[in-house]
């Protein structure tokens, strides 16, 4: 390494300074609001909560899982995930491999590649889709939160480009020892897109888990709503929900207040994509550079 | 005969799409074929084939709006606003970590500017609620050391469109930060030994070196974003939003929820939908072509 001049040192210095800074602001929002969760209802109203809890309690957080709104609404996001990981990766992969092969060896691949490509330029729009999903009887189902998006059109690419990076020799000597399409699919492209599948499944995952939009619309009865969807009714939009905490109620428990419950129920609905960053946040960062256009 | 043979082996495949085909038939190809309702007065009892036509009733309506021209300039606004704070801030962050030669550092801040972006505008707008509280925000009270007197971020409409630009790349910036990382790792190490040699310092070698480098990235993420041109972010407005900020941060994809969900006035929010799809299938199209013909981009 060659040597580095003072003023080379003093931007290195500068540098770590200013990306260290940066780095403390992003966080310190969801800093405040964890320690606000984790403070009495005094102190929070006293404006002492700055970034570390004051009169520490977790009396909000049981207030907030004792309600049975709240356990409800996270049973919902936990079937939906379940149900929507289903469909989406079953869909992804059998639209992905057909798409992979070549136009030599699949000669309606590209009508077939239109015929997606076009939804991710062209939708119904909000109105037309709500229309459809409630004319084949959908709403206040399960399905009406993963049928609309079972084919997601993104991750088909970002598969379809995995398996086309795959050595073709491998397919080649398959297919002259007799290996059908099912066979390559399941026993050399699915094994070997291991990362891959990886990266699609947390997307998937978190996708799921953070819909509100549509439980939102296509679930009228409120014990049908997705964690996210009931959250918004206590965090964002307190005046349209049936379930509104009365001052009273709270009143008869000391420590919690409006404000500490909300942040406790923010971080509640944080909770799993917080546990589960940390481990798969390299599979997140290869997925994107991945799925990253390449000029 | 070979034909049929060929038609055999390529069997599977139709197979394999027959289920994602029927899917996105019916949720995305039918809704499309439903926009018919934006020339019709829709009747949800008589569907789309028994509503009545009325030409182009509901554009004269919707144009007639007096809030139209608001909305659609709020929109451009704030996506115009989103799409050049995605650009400037994102480089700048990645030619400063690319700087950095302690990894463990590099990635330590890279997945922490990247984490916002996992999580709902549901969840970041109960974290900016509080946050930007004019009376109890950790915000305000900051701002307040400096005598500053507190500011209602979420409540006035000077300050709505820029408290959304703001938040929004708070959100995102971490993406393309890596995005254009990734593009700068890439840069053939070589180039910057030459230079070196040629007595060029970190100042110049960034200039002609770096920057060159990511150009081509960099022009195709431009190109590609002018397809957002009308997306100003539903999920983000929406859970921001209120009545006193509406004349500035009210947008079109807000419009068309409150037109159809709220007044129940299907026809003129399709309407409304169908010019905002139109106008941005244009700029798709044309921003492919573009990033094509300038950086060789395709999408399949």
């Amino acid at each position: 390494m060659l040597k580095r001049t003072t003023g080379e040192k003093v931007f290195a210095v500068f540098n770590y300074i200013i990306l260290t800074l940066t780095a403390f602001v992003c966080l310190v929002p969801m800093i405040n609001v964890l320690a606000i969760s984790l403070s009495s209802s005094s102190a929070a109203a006293a404006g002492y909560v700055k970034l570390w809890p004051v009169d520490f309690t977790l009396a909000s957080y049981k207030y907030a899982l004792s309600k049975r709104e709240f356990m409800q609404s996270f049973l919902v996001s936990v079937k939906r995930i379940a149900l929507g990981y289903a469909v989406n990766m079953v869909l992804t992969i059998s639209v992905a491999y057909p798409l992979s092969k070549e136009k030599s060896v699949f000669r309606a691949r590209n009508v077939y590649a239109w015929f997606f490509i076009i939804t991710m330029m062209f939708s119904g729009g909000l109105i037309p889709t709500f229309m459809t999903v409630r004319k084949l009887g959908l709403l206040d189902t399960m399905w009406a939160l993963v049928l609309p998006g079972a084919v997601p059109v993104f991750n088909v690419i970002l598969l379809m480009n995995f398996f086309r990076e795959l050595p073709k020799e491998i397919e080649e000597a398959a297919y002259i020892d007799g290996a059908s399409h099912w066979t390559t699919l399941f026993k050399i492209y699915l094994p070997l897109s291991l990362p891959s599948l990886a990266t699609i499944s947390l997307f998937v995952i978190v996708g799921h888990w953070n819909g509100w939009f549509d439980g939102m619309i296509y679930m009228n009865r409120p014990k049908n709503w997705p964690l996210q969807t009931y959250l918004r009714t206590i965090l964002i939009n307190p005046d349209i929900n049936q379930y509104q905490t009365s001052s009273e109620e709270l009143a008869g428990i000391r420590e919690v207040s409006e404000r500490t419950f909300k942040s406790a129920q923010v971080f509640l609905g944080a909770a799993p994509i917080l546990a589960v960053y940390p481990f798969l946040q390299k599979y997140f960062m290869k997925g994107l550079v991945m799925g990253s256009v390449k000029g | 005969m070979a034909g049929n043979k060929k038609w055999i082996r390529e069997l599977p495949l139709h197979i394999l799409l027959i289920p994602g085909v029927i899917a996105v038939f019916i949720f995305n190809y039918i809704p499309m074929f439903g926009i018919v309702m934006a020339f019709q007065k829709f009747v949800p009892a008589k569907g789309f084939m028994g509503s009545q036509w009325v030409g182009l009733d509901n554009f004269r309506y919707i144009f007639n709006m007096p809030n139209i021209w608001t909305v659609i300039r709020n929109t451009v606004f704030i996506a115009v606003m989103k799409i050049i704070a995605n650009l400037i801030v994102p480089i700048i962050f990645a030619l400063l970590l690319n700087e950095i030669r302690k990894d463990a550092f590099k990635r330590t801040i890279q997945t922490i500017i990247y984490f916002p972006h996992f999580l709902s505008w549901v969840i970041l707008g109960g974290i900016l609620i509080d946050v930007l509280s004019p009376t109890s925000g950790i915000v305000n009270e900051f701002l307040g050391l400096f005598g500053i007197k507190p500011i209602y971020f979420l409540g006035n409409a000077n300050w709505f469109p820029f408290t959304l630009v703001a938040t929004n790349t708070w959100k995102e910036f971490g993406y393309n930060t890596i995005v254009y990382l990734a593009a700068l790792t890439s840069i053939d190490p070589t180039l910057y030994e030459a230079a070196v040699v040629d007595g060029a310092g970190r100042l110049k070698q960034t200039w002609h070196i770096t920057l060159p480098g990511i150009l081509p990235i960099v022009t195709l993420m431009t190109v590609l974003s002018l397809g957002n041109v009308l997306n100003a972010g539903f999920d983000q407005v929406f859970n921001l939003y209120s009545p006193s900020v509406y004349s500035t941060g009210d947008i079109i994809d807000t419009l068309v929820y409150r037109i159809g969900m709220v007044e129940a006035q299907f026809s003129v929010s399709a309407a409304v939908g169908l010019f905002k799809s139109a106008i941005s299938f244009v700029l798709v199209v044309i921003s492919n072509k573009l990033a094509n013909k300038y950086a060789g981009y395709r999408v399949f």
